[in-house]
């Protein structure tokens, strides 16, 4: 089999918005995960990524689509939405920075550290913004053992 | 394969396969076979949510007989202060204790001290802590095991703390030893226990370590004996009795207890096998880091709600509760010597020996391939399904039956629903026979008729 060869593909949706179904997918992507043997540190960091994103998702953007691929040696998310996109990327990649309303802080969302900590809990992270047309994020995971942040 | 000891065995005889256990199971650990209730062992974390919902009392839990004490050349019993919420609010501790003694023990031994102990100890643990959060408390043997398979990311965050009971056992051992000039094995330390899943922790500690503890005696067996025992002993002082209950223990039998007496500000406490699925999935995603602790039971209410207790769950947690109250109305602090426990801390007196490690559950294959090409069987299977979770095929959801048959546990054929499809293709042949045969007959019966018009 090749390397790079995608084995599992999956596409969710995420509705921004809808607070109720908000982290479903990620509880979805980690019950993949637990089934194929994936290694549970590799789920944690997964669970954590994808949640954040989700999340971010929901609270800004208007619909996006997750894709998960699996390949014999890395686990790929990209997440596509269309939303407001983000102006400035170094600053929303600080800890701390947030656009977030006093409403979504309430309710313990916004504490600028989304972004941050997709990028802490992947093993490569890419991102890249239209403003008024949306973002897109793309999470990459070593399965390599060896290879572990 | 691993094997897991359980603390619930099924009687064959008496189970009826009538499926509310397989139905009331949080794991999906039960299977109906041959009209009988099988436990999948490594899926089971020993709840005792079956005992509780088995019509027939087929479930039965395993327990020590008090024919055990004979082992043991000095008997020491630890009540889980569970028990001390199962008599009236006049009914305290002490008297409690000293009823214990006439029922065979050589001593009895308050475990509420040593829980006060432990909150202190848990308080200095999270004091100087700083690793993923929140820490999670390791005093429910079901909560442990659910963690290890469902959890096992969140293994990190399990309190290394030894639970009460066997810090208590430990310490019994080895004072009585020395006091009593006997060798450790002659002192039989037995757990008074609220729920079957202590019994689990006993024989096989989650830790790998060795348990300090002999045996489990259910609440539900000593309490008769106990509220007769009690009968004859006499009323003493209501205000010395209050003195000497141990506030920051006591609060170890319900849920909260533990985060209400230290007056922890960043905690949450959880009961209930639901709410604390819901509760972990949020930490698992990060949501819950700012929050430092979480106790969680697996039974409502916490100890009180066990499936070996007598009294009504929350008259019993109200018992607590008040008790609490009086003790903090009255100012009565009879705790353990903080500056003592400090130094113990420092010695490693509370620590856990063995390392806990994840028990995740079997992937559908080793091989990453195989695993994502039986996921996608599992899922055409699903689909075929009528997805009304009947139970009829022995597993409890359409989905988990999907999953045993690709693990090669269950025949596809085993769903009713397949049948009727059956049937409708079978009658479909049938039918289109009994056409073919109907022309046939007609063209055979043809001649005749005619020949009859003729006549």
């Amino acid at each position: 089999m090749m390397s790079d060869e995608v084995v599992l593909t999956q596409k969710f949706e995420i509705t921004g918005g809808d607070f109720n179904k908000a982290g479903r997918v990620s509880t979805d992507i980690k019950e993949i995960l637990q089934e194929i043997g994936i290694d549970p540190s590799i789920i944690r960091r997964t669970s954590i990524a994808s949640y954040e994103a989700e999340m971010n998702v929901v609270m800004y953007a208007q619909r996006a689509v997750l894709t998960l691929n699996i390949t014999p040696e890395k686990l790929h998310l990209e997440l596509e939405d269309e939303g407001p996109g983000i102006e400035n990327i170094e600053r929303a990649m600080q800890e701390g920075y947030s656009t977030a309303t006093d409403e979504m802080r309430e309710m313990g969302f916004g504490a600028g550290m989304g972004l941050p900590n997709i990028k802490k809990n992947s093993d490569k992270f890419e991102i890249s913004s239209t403003p008024g047309k949306g973002t897109s994020i793309k999470i990459t995971m070593s399965l390599d053992q060896t290879e572990k942040k | 394969m691993n094997h897991y000891f359980h603390s619930i065995r099924i009687d064959t005889e008496k189970c009826d396969g009538r499926m509310k256990c397989m139905r009331a199971c949080p794991t999906q650990a039960i299977r109906v076979r041959h009209g009988k209730a099988v436990i999948i062992e490594e899926k089971c974390i020993d709840c005792g949510e079956c005992i509780t919902a088995c019509p027939h009392n087929a479930i039965v839990p395993l327990t020590d007989p008090f024919g055990e004490l004979a082992k043991f050349r000095h008997t020491v019993a630890i009540p889980s202060p569970a028990l001390y919420a199962q008599f009236g609010r006049e009914i305290l501790p002490e008297k409690i204790l000293s009823g214990i003694k006439k029922l065979g023990f050589d001593d009895s031994f308050d475990l509420a001290v040593t829980c006060g102990e432990v909150s202190f100890a848990i308080q200095e643990y999270l004091r100087d802590y700083n690793g993923p959060k929140p820490l999670i408390s390791n005093v429910c043997p079901t909560v442990v095991r659910l963690i290890q398979v469902k959890y096992p990311a969140l293994i990190d965050q399990v309190i290394p703390i030894e639970t009460p009971r066997e810090l208590a056992a430990r310490e019994i051992k080895k004072n009585k030893s020395k006091q009593l000039q006997l060798k450790e094995k002659d002192i039989g330390t037995f757990y008074l226990t609220p729920c079957p899943v202590k019994m689990i922790s006993i024989k096989q500690p989650a830790e790998k370590g060795k348990s300090f503890i002999d045996g489990a005696i259910s609440i539900s067996d000593i309490y008769g004996p106990l509220l007769s025992a009690m009968e004859s002993i006499e009323k003493g002082s209501y205000r010395k009795a209050l003195e000497s209950i141990c506030i920051l223990g006591i609060g170890w039998a319900m849920v909260g207890g533990i985060c209400r007496t230290l007056r922890l500000k960043n905690s949450l406490a959880v009961s209930g096998l639901g709410e604390i699925l819901k509760v972990f999935d949020d930490i698992e995603r990060g949501k819950l880091r700012n929050i430092d602790f979480v106790e969680a039971y697996s039974c409502h209410q916490g100890c009180v709600g066990g499936s070996l207790a007598v009294e009504n769950l929350y008259i019993s947690y109200n018992k607590i509760l008040k008790l609490i109250e009086t003790l903090e109305f009255e100012q009565i602090k009879a705790c353990p010597d903080i500056r003592e426990v400090r130094k113990l801390y420092s010695q490693n007196y509370f620590f856990i020996k063995g390392k806990l490690e994840p028990r995740p559950l079997k992937p559908l294959d080793r091989d990453l391939a195989t695993a994502i090409k039986k996921r996608k069987e599992k899922e055409d299977i699903f689909e075929s399904l009528p997805k009304i979770d009947c139970g009829v095929c022995g597993a409890p959801t359409c989905l988990t039956f999907a999953e045993d048959v690709v693990r090669g546990e269950a025949e596809f054929t085993d769903c009713i629903f397949n049948l009727p499809q059956k049937f409708a293709e079978l009658s479909q042949e049938l039918s289109e026979l009994l056409n073919k045969s109907a022309s046939l007959s007609s063209i055979r019966s043809n001649p005749k008729k005619t020949k009859n018009k003729k006549d």
